[in-house]
């Protein structure tokens, strides 16, 4: 039914037609509306059977989770930034296992400095950790992303996560068509463990395996998640089928078939990227974008024929590798290996930084105009960095970077009233 | 080709008065009527007191953008002491509109010069809070406010603003919000009457 | 009719079980038992957590009417009872991360309870370090959810699959590999370590009790009280580790049995938080007596001695036997 609500609102309750068996919930902003949402959901009996958990930290709320999913009981939680850390040895655990879990995760910033705002880096940090990962444009297809990622989870019996920007998406209300119970009843059966904890059927599971085995079953993880190559793809499929709109998939392209420029991204931004994109078609320019829906597996293929045919690659990535630089166009680079076309990383949007369609505009002329290198930094103070770097240079204790910096913009209470 | 008009609203209050709840009543408001609509804040830590902006977007057609209001079409402050301490006008557009909870007029709050460079009956300040008050027993503007908006801009009309007012919070706190809310409306449209302003919902629903 | 007997403990059971009519046998005696950790493991010899799990397990499976599910810390006991592709455990088992059975094993109970097999049993465990350390979180939650999970928690007072490194549940003057009793320590220090039963107790959990597996009787009965309610339940069982003590394979009952009768350990239940029963020193002995059959200890004998610390000991042993009444029956 079409209605008017937050996206935390639309993911808890689609998440609650799904039935979980077992939900699991430790708060951090910005995912709290969501297992808040299920909390009532459960209580009033909407949701039922369903044990919801509310445990002492995100280590215990994923590890409920592996316990619950052994156990045969659909499972799930949410998480963000320092959460995601914070149960990072489980999450390894979860998939190497080979247990269907789904996880939303909000996506905020990792500290330090501490930044509860959106960006990529914390399910950026766990992209080798195993999970599929699928990234939300919007919240009509945050919310349709959970029904698919629960089907996905349990036909290759490996967990997933469900992307989407914290504060952009989870605290946007907007008009969401959130599945009706009975469509979701039909299009994800009940599940059907492929390893079951039973006292009918004893059985080990997370034994020890030494050098005579271990990259055996490594590398069946990785089969895996190649094979949901097919399965990511045939199950948006059959979801477009069942609720009549696109949703999910490996990657969607906007006006990219004949573009001369790409500009290649993952979750919201994308929203705003498309509206330029049009912007500068009424003016002439062939130029398009890429949305990457599944992060993991990386749909290398996909890619490289979505952006052959492109004369430049722009990466707007809310990222960044320390050290290193972009993390999606190192992909993406991969994919187009061979090709000898530019791809040009632009991390944008770190911490919360807004990304406005007027820098976008300025960013694109620019890509169209062959000026940008390889690694940009969008809207970011030059002059501030300078000048800290500077103070470092001077002064052995030249104290925090993050506190110097805001003691010039103002923010810190160094100002007198 | 036409581009889809889209009105854009920038709510400026202190957490704990409501002006996430209010970007977000507009929003359901506006579906309502059968219309597009975006609604989000700009985020913080939960704390009372603080400014807080939030936002708000009606279109015929989907929205797509996520990036904060810049050159918001209309602004709703529910709180007077942001006016020199935050700057609340950034970017707002000439045709724009203002409007403000406060019992004092827009000049004796040094906003003279702000309200003439907008059109005529474009800027208005009303006692939001003492409607609130005598409603609910409270001086929480903002959806009293809504009432008010509606009634200047034109972009929204009553009835679907109280629903949306209804449904969100519970009798008798809805009743009362929604009485409050139409109280302002009236109060706004005979401001605006007895300027000789044209009636908004006629004329400001076709701006392309 | 009560039958009574009294025989002289000489470190095993098979004296005391032959004597005893079937129906009071442990089940340890019987040739029913179920073997829920059977033989092929890789454990040491004279393992006192490989003994402990078996009790404690044959006497939940059987409790349970062979309905029981076990989550497993990493440490010893996981390691060498799943060498991969073998496995000892004829239970259905689950062994996630180090510091996460608790919490594991409150999600089988979940999952169980909302697909309403609550005729299901679950049982989490570990080592001390699994539990009392980087367990412990996970622990509280557990207990203060009140989630239906018997922990049990094998502690033979320190890391030892990772080489004997001090826990918090390390006793003062135990020599570890990075607790040596060098540069004028002790040992271990003194005035740390963490009272995992009396910290159980404080959760105010419907079960909480202390064992050893030198009296499998006890701990017998302990575990059946245990599986008889429902809720977050703990059992802290006491278990000697000849390789990381340095004590011989063949001491390990008897210093079980020795802990007990000095009052370094003390044998007790609680309910919802208040001591219940005490199990009484049935013959006092002096801390030396078990001290010193262990290698750990042996910096505080001999010429280099510490008799001041031995003393300190001791104080420890008496405060114990005050504070719980261990030695307060008349008839012995």
């Amino acid at each position: 039914m079409l209605r008017q609500i937050e996206g935390s609102a639309a993911v808890a309750e689609t998440v609650a037609r799904c039935r979980p068996e077992v939900v699991c919930a430790y708060p951090i902003s910005p995912q709290t509306h969501i297992v808040e949402g299920l909390s009532d959901l459960v209580r009033n009996g909407e949701l039922s059977p369903c044990e919801y958990m509310t445990v002492e930290s995100e280590f215990a709320a994923l590890s409920v989770c592996i316990g619950a999913s052994a156990a045969g009981a659909r499972a799930y939680t949410a998480t963000a930034s320092q959460g995601l850390l914070y149960m990072a040895e489980a999450l390894y655990n979860a998939s190497g296992l080979g247990l269907p879990i789904v996880m939303t995760v909000a996506n905020r910033a990792i500290g330090a400095p501490i930044n509860i705002w959106n960006d990529h880096s914390d399910t950026m940090s766990q992209r080798d950790c195993g999970w599929l990962q699928l990234y939300a444009e919007d919240n009509q297809e945050a919310a349709d992303l959970h029904v698919q990622a629960f089907r996905i989870a349990e036909r290759l019996s490996l967990p997933v996560m469900v992307c989407m920007d914290g504060f952009i998406l989870t605290h946007a209300f907007e008009r969401i068509d959130v599945p009706e119970a009975a469509a979701v009843d039909a299009f994800l059966p009940p599940f059907e463990p492929r390893q079951l904890l039973d006292p009918a059927e004893p059985m080990t599971i997370g034994a020890m395996v030494g050098p005579e085995a271990f990259a055996e079953v490594k590398y069946l993880a990785h089969a895996k998640q190649l094979q949901a190559l097919d399965v990511i793809p045939e199950a948006a499929a059959e979801f477009e089928s069942a609720f009549g709109r696109p949703s999910g998939g490996l990657v969607r392209c906007y006006r990219c078939d004949d573009a001369g420029t790409v500009v290649v991204a993952l979750g919201s931004v994308l929203g705003t990227i498309e509206d330029t994109v049009d912007e500068l078609r009424e003016e002439g320019v062939s130029i398009g974008a890429l949305a990457i829906k599944s992060f993991r597996p990386f749909p290398m293929e996909a890619v490289r024929d979505a952006l052959a045919g492109a004369r430049r690659v722009v990466v707007l990535e809310k990222a960044l590798a320390v050290g290193r630089g972009g993390i999606v166009s190192a992909d993406v680079g991969m994919a187009l290996r061979g090709l000898h076309l530019p791809v040009h990383t632009v991390v944008a949007g770190l911490g919360g930084r807004a990304i406005t369609g007027a820098s976008l505009r300025r960013l694109l002329d620019a890509a169209v105009a062959d000026e940008l290198g390889d690694l940009e930094f969008l809207d970011l103070d030059w002059n501030r960095v300078g000048a800290e770097l500077r103070r470092m240079a001077d002064s052995e204790r030249s104290g925090p970077h993050a506190e110097n910096i805001l003691r010039e913009v103002g923010v810190v209470a160094g100002r007198p009233h | 080709m036409a581009e889809s008009a889209t009105f854009e609203v920038r709510v400026h209050g202190r957490g704990g008065q409501g002006a996430v709840t209010a970007a977000e009543l507009l929003s359901v408001a506006a579906f309502d009527e059968g219309r597009h609509a975006q609604a989000f804040p700009s985020f913080g830590s939960e704390r009372t007191g603080a400014p807080v902006v939030s936002f708000c977007r009606f279109s015929e057609g989907p929205i797509r953008t996520r990036e904060p209001v810049a050159s918001p079409d209309a602004l709703i402050v529910l709180d007077p002491t942001l006016v020199h301490q935050v700057d609340l006008f950034a970017g707002l557009r000439p045709d724009g509109y203002l409007l403000l909870s406060s019992s004092r007029r827009l000049a004796e709050l040094g906003l003279g010069e702000v309200a003439e460079r907008l059109r005529p009956g474009h800027a208005l300040s009303i006692p939001a809070r003492e409607v609130a008050r005598r409603h609910l027993g409270k001086p929480l503007p903002n959806a009293a406010l809504l009432g008010g908006f509606a009634a200047l801009t034109g972009q929204l009309s009553l009835p679907p603003v109280e629903a949306a007012i209804r449904e969100r919070f519970p009798s008798p706190a809805g009743e009362a919000n929604a009485a409050a809310a139409a109280e302002c409306f009236e109060l706004v449209r005979q401001i605006r009457a007895e300027s000789e302003v044209p009636d908004a919902s006629t004329q400001e629903r076709s701006r392309a | 009719m009560e039958q009574r007997v009294r025989f002289y403990q000489v470190g095993t059971n098979a004296v005391g079980n032959r004597l005893l009519d079937p129906g009071r046998r442990t089940v340890q005696a019987r040739m029913d038992r179920s073997n829920t950790l059977t033989c092929g493991h890789r454990a040491c010899r004279g393992c006192g957590e490989a003994l402990g799990a078996r009790y404690v397990l044959d006497a939940a499976k059987r409790a349970s009417g062979d309905k029981l599910i076990a989550a497993n810390a990493t440490g010893c006991l996981e390691v060498f009872s799943t060498p991969f592709p073998e496995s000892s455990w004829q239970l259905p088992w689950i062994h996630s991360l180090f510091g996460n059975a608790p919490a594991v094993a409150s999600g089988v109970a979940a999952a169980l309870r909302a697909k309403g097999r609550e005729d299901v049993r679950v049982v989490g465990q570990g080592g001390d370090g699994g539990t009392v350390d980087i367990g412990f979180g996970c622990l509280s939650g557990m207990f203060e959810r009140g989630d239906d999970v018997l922990f049990v928690c094998y502690d033979n007072e320190a890391y030892m699959n990772t080489g004997v490194q001090r826990s918090g549940a390390t006793p003062p003057a135990a020599r570890t590999a990075n607790t040596k009793p060098l540069g004028g320590h002790p040992g271990n220090d003194f005035g740390q370590g963490k009272d995992l039963p009396r910290i159980a107790m404080a959760h105010r959990i419907p079960y909480v009790a202390t064992a050893t597996v030198a009296d499998p009787h006890d701990l017998e009965r302990k575990v059946e009280a245990a599986m008889a309610v429902h809720g977050a339940r703990y059992l802290h069982v006491f278990v000697p580790c000849p390789l990381g003590w340095g004590s011989e394979a063949h001491d390990t009952i008897k210093l079980a049995r020795l802990v007990k009768e000095t009052g370094l350990f003390p044998v007790f239940e609680a309910i919802d938080g208040e001591v219940v029963a005490v199990s009484q020193i049935r013959r006092r002995v002096p801390v030396e007596e078990y001290l010193q059959l262990q290698r750990r200890y042996a910096h505080l004998f001999g010429e280099d001695g510490r008799p001041e610390v031995v003393e300190r000991l001791q104080a420890m042993a008496d405060r114990n036997i005050r504070e719980y009444g261990l030695l307060d029956e008349e008839a012995r």
